[in-house]
């Protein structure tokens, strides 16, 4: 618990920007793949040449109004592009092209859970825009060398309210939104890529005022561990400036993960004025009803749905409902092994929130690239169900299908993990164990009822973990009673 | 010496009289020898080398209107592998590397570009005087006592295309049109020039002074050639999100309609103070020449016009200040030799790339822009804007064409309004509302003052009219010879 807690009230909002996953760019042809070699997907377009033009791309409007209506946000079926003024290198036309006054998607809501209970974060408004080039600063001997690749990527900047009371809130609005937007399929939502970027507006305000508090944006901060410490920093910072008297200068700071601090960038009086108007070569974009329709019928069932049929259909917590429906694959992956295998849903739950993310979070992989298909995984957990295994054995299994030396029977077969529910063999192992344990029979008999445990357990070794443990409890308590 | 039209020059490739290699040979050995200083650069490799590709198309059947025709291109147009300028020292040794949709668009139909004449600097001016390339020369002079051997300019920014068809360098050429950049040097230069609807030409290609209001069209001897040479240029573009997706339309096909019934708009506002009396009467007997030919006249009234002029003066800096950006030093263009930093290259660049009407207009423009001025300018122009247009619409109503004068004045001297860009500006005054409102409109020759100057008579037509205006052109060209007048240092052909 941070003392801000007790005087300071923090007030936090976003602005993310989310890399579209269209094909090309916003205004022209390029490709967007993400490695090229420099300055390979910059056509005259991208580059500025004298005389070109920016042509709408369609699909960047169409992901953008699918994150609109995800939301549930007012969707302006007359937006309009402007431009936004400032020299830099890496801005080849001057100005980039972006949305100021009717922003494509207006004012919709994300709902959080909280510590304190469920949350709604109003989100202002989300708009499209071109991203910048990229300035490389090395190796170019004490010069800059500019790769325009990136320039004229879509991009849909979502602008959050200034709804967040804490760090961690943020993060959760954060994630909420990361998960979002690779739910409908928008934004492959790599940070490391730069797909997903965060700012974050952070200030401070004595409990019980209702006024802002003066703002710092911070910038640059590229991963969800970073924006809270970024975010910490930042309001222990402002918290310091104020208790010792002094005040906040709104401006852009910039965080440096590796010393963690955050350290200005530029202030309000060398804040650019951007000098904003419509962009003359765009008309306003109009979108049909019919268009909105489309993109509608595109809409996935959305998590918040997803959740709630989970819980419905398939009996499942709260819990494991939110963590399997986290995101997109992994509810795929669950609906589909539930409803082809045998075993109750809650066992589905339990092996996939055990064994597999831990296999999966040791390897770093996504649960996509599972070695552990869909049906294998169903098949694992019907021979849980049809006895064949054994919990323990079935974990051995898993271990080999990880490691893909083949499919679930031929592994039971290979490894002899066939459990045994013959009762004659099972009798005959029990007769064993209760000849050979005469000191824990008498325990039992005496009535220390826990030792029947022990019993089972020389049962389960004598049998090389093969017996069926239900069977071999049953039946020694019904040789000892 | 006679004027040269498209139209005959198409009769002679036609009947094989000429072939484009003679035509284009002829007109470069003009160029030559013309000191009009109205081209910027000449492609006499590249114009023969199409040259002799048209020949070998019409021999092989193509009968493009126009194919074989040579003709000159404003330095606004990127062409393919040739410096393209747009009159600017930043762009100096800027060689294009694709070619403007209009120019492709000529091409395909076999027009040859033998070269890029001189303009205002990114066609900002109205006399020529702001070229990096030095002013152009009007081949027109004034008969006035003591002024037979002085200069006049001919008018801009389309000047060197002016001069160049007025000279008979070339038979037609291609100009831009913010404000009045094709009208105002066709009426000095006594030519033809058309301005269509913003939308007909795509601006793929074409630099970029201010792009809500820029047009390209023809400037050419006649009406006939005007029609000609604009059906080679328009049609609907994807690359331009603003070009207009309508049938394609033979502009010559209605040239010969008669005018029995057409009713002629004379906008009081277009006649009162500032214009000069001469001119007014030049004006008014060339409207009169309507009524020989069935038209009725009324006076009709533009009451929002004298917004026109600061209303322009405020969208079109403040759109040029954000269109000329790109020009940073960076990837491309003249760049300062020395500098100390990021900042100081661009400053440097900037400051010495640009001309003084360039860097006056981008300030201007940045001005206009600026936070906690944008409501008080820009927002204001747009509505005064809508107000100009909505002045067409109603007179519209009651006439089908406006007439007037193209200018207040004829071609005056050079360096005579350098100084003073107010009143450089005032030339503009009767051609800038056509473009805040995107109508088509274009200038034709009405006569002479008794100094000898030309006259344009400006027409307007509802949008999307420019067959009903060049077909009003026409039948006055069919009854006047104003047009046929050569100027006197035109350059003579081998014909």
């Amino acid at each position: 618990m941070f003392t801000w807690d007790k005087r300071w009230e923090v007030v936090i909002g976003l602005e993310v920007h989310a890399q579209l996953q269209t094909k090309s760019k916003i205004f022209s042809g390029s490709s967007i793949a993400y490695g090229a070699e420099a300055n390979t997907q910059a056509s005259a377009v991208d580059i500025a040449l004298p005389g070109v033009l920016p042509v709408m791309n369609l699909e960047a409007a169409r992901l953008a109004v699918k994150f609109g209506l995800a939301i549930g946000a007012h969707i302006n079926q007359r937006n309009v592009f402007a431009r936004k003024n400032y020299f830099y290198p890496d801005l080849p036309k001057g100005y980039q092209i972006s949305q100021m006054e009717l922003p494509i998607v207006g004012f919709g809501e994300m709902d959080i859970e909280t510590p304190e209970g469920p949350k709604t974060i109003g989100i202002t408004r989300a708009h499209l825009e071109e991203d910048a080039g990229k300035s490389l600063h090395e190796d170019f001997h004490g010069q800059t060398g500019i790769d325009l690749n990136r320039a004229g990527t879509p991009l849909l900047e979502i602008v959050s309210e200034p709804d967040m009371r804490s760090p961690a809130e943020a993060v959760t609005y954060l994630r909420k939104l990361h998960s979002l937007v690779r739910y409908i399929e928008i934004c492959d939502g790599n940070m490391q890529e730069g797909s997903f970027r965060c700012d974050a507006n952070v200030s401070i305000r004595p409990r019980g005022q209702e006024a802002l508090g003066t703002r710092t944006e911070l910038k640059n901060i590229n991963s969800f561990r970073f924006v809270e410490r970024a975010m910490e920093y930042e309001i222990e910072r402002q918290i310091d400036i104020l208790e010792e008297g002094g005040s906040i200068t709104q401006e852009t700071r910039l965080y440096d993960s590796d010393k963690h601090e955050t350290r200005s960038m530029r202030s309000k009086e060398e804040a650019h004025d951007y000098r904003y108007f419509p962009d003359p070569d765009l008309p306003p974009m109009i979108l049909e009803d019919s268009f909105l329709d489309e993109v509608r019928a595109t809409l996935p069932e959305l998590p918040t749905a997803k959740k709630e049929r989970f819980q419905n259909e398939f009996g499942l917590s709260l819990d494991d409902a939110e963590t399997l429906t986290a995101d997109r694959q992994t509810a795929d992956f669950f609906e589909t092994v539930s409803k082809s295998t045998k075993a109750e849903s809650k066992i589905v739950a339990n092996w996939m929130s055990g064994e597999l993310f831990a296999n999966l979070n040791k390897s770093e992989l996504e649960i996509s690239d599972s070695p552990i298909d869909t049906s294998q995984f169903a098949l694992l957990l019907d021979r849980i169900a049809d006895k064949t295994l054994s919990g323990n054995t079935a974990k051995k299994v898993f271990a080999a299908l990880w490691d893909q030396e083949g499919d679930v029977d031929s592994i039971i077969e290979a490894k002899g993990l066939k459990q045994i529910t013959d009762t004659g063999a099972i009798e005959a192992v029990v007769d064993d164990v209760i000849a050979a344990c005469p000191e824990q029979v008498q325990q039992f008999k005496d009535g220390n009822e826990k030792v029947i445990g022990f019993l089972v357990g020389q049962v389960m070794k004598q049998s090389r973990g093969k017996a069926n443990p239900q069977m071999a409890n049953e039946m020694l308590l019904a040789k000892l009673v | 010496m006679t004027i040269t039209t498209l139209a005959t020059l198409a009769a002679d490739l036609d009947s094989g009289k000429r072939s484009s290699v003679e035509i284009t040979q002829d007109y470069l050995n003009r160029i030559k020898h013309s000191d009009h200083n109205a081209f910027i650069s000449v492609n006499e490799e590249l114009a023969l080398t199409q040259a002799k590709s048209a020949d070998e198309k019409r021999a092989n059947g193509d009968s493009s209107p126009l194919l074989g025709v040579p003709v000159a291109q404003k330095d606004i147009f990127c062409i393919d592998g040739t410096q393209t300028t747009c009159g600017s020292k930043i762009l100096e040794n800027f060689v294009a590397p694709y070619t403007a949709t209009v120019v492709g668009n000529m091409q395909s139909q076999g027009v040859i570009s033998m070269g890029k004449t001189n303009m205002d600097e990114f066609a900002m001016g109205s006399s020529n005087e702001t070229s990096y390339f030095g002013g152009v020369n009007n081949p027109w002079r004034s008969t006035a006592k003591g002024y037979e051997n002085k200069n006049l300019v001919p008018g801009g920014s389309s000047g060197g295309s002016a001069a160049a068809v007025s000279a008979l360098l070339a038979p037609a050429a291609t100009g831009t049109d913010t404000g009045g950049s094709i009208r105002q040097p066709a009426a000095f230069c006594n030519l033809t020039g058309i301005k269509p609807s913003y939308g007909r030409c795509s601006r793929y290609g074409m630099i970029a002074f201010a792009s809500s209001l820029d047009q390209a069209g023809p400037m050419t001897h006649t009406a006939e050639d005007a029609a000609l040479l604009l059906n080679t240029m328009v049609g609907f573009d994807a690359k331009d999100s603003t070009s207009l997706n309508v049938p394609a339309e033979d502009f010559t096909a209605s040239l010969n309609d008669s005018l029995e019934g057409l009713r002629i708009g004379l906008p009081k506002e277009f006649f009162g103070e500032g214009l000069d009396s001469e001119m007014a009467t030049i004006i008014e007997t060339a409207v009169k020449q309507f009524e020989s030919l069935g038209a009725t006249i009324k006076e009709v009234s533009l009451p929002n016009s004298h917004l026109a002029l600061p209303s322009y003066y405020v969208i079109a800096p403040a759109e040029a200040s954000s269109n000329l950006s790109r020009f940073d030093g960076v990837r491309y263009g003249f760049r300062a030799e020395e500098y100390s930093d990021l900042d100081d290259m661009y400053t440097k660049t900037r400051s010495e790339g640009f001309g003084d009407e360039v860097k006056r207009r981008i300030m201007i423009g940045a001005y206009a822009l600026s936070s906690g001025y944008y409501d008080a300018y820009y927002s204001q122009a747009q509505k005064l804007r809508r107000l100009i247009s909505n002045d067409f619409t109603c007179a519209f109503t009651e006439c089908d064409v406006i007439m007037g004068p193209t200018t207040p004045s004829p071609a005056f001297e050079a360096g005579s309004r350098s100084d003073d860009p107010v009143s450089m500006y005032l030339n503009d005054i009767y051609t800038i509302p056509a473009n805040l409102a995107g109508l088509p409109a274009g200038s034709i020759p009405a006569g002479f003052t008794s100094n000898g100057l030309p006259t344009g008579l400006h027409l307007i037509t509802p949008y999307l009219q420019e067959a009903k205006m060049l077909n009003i052109a026409h039948k006055f060209q069919q009854t006047t010879d104003w047009h046929t007048r050569v100027a006197p240092t035109a350059i003579g052909g081998s014909q």
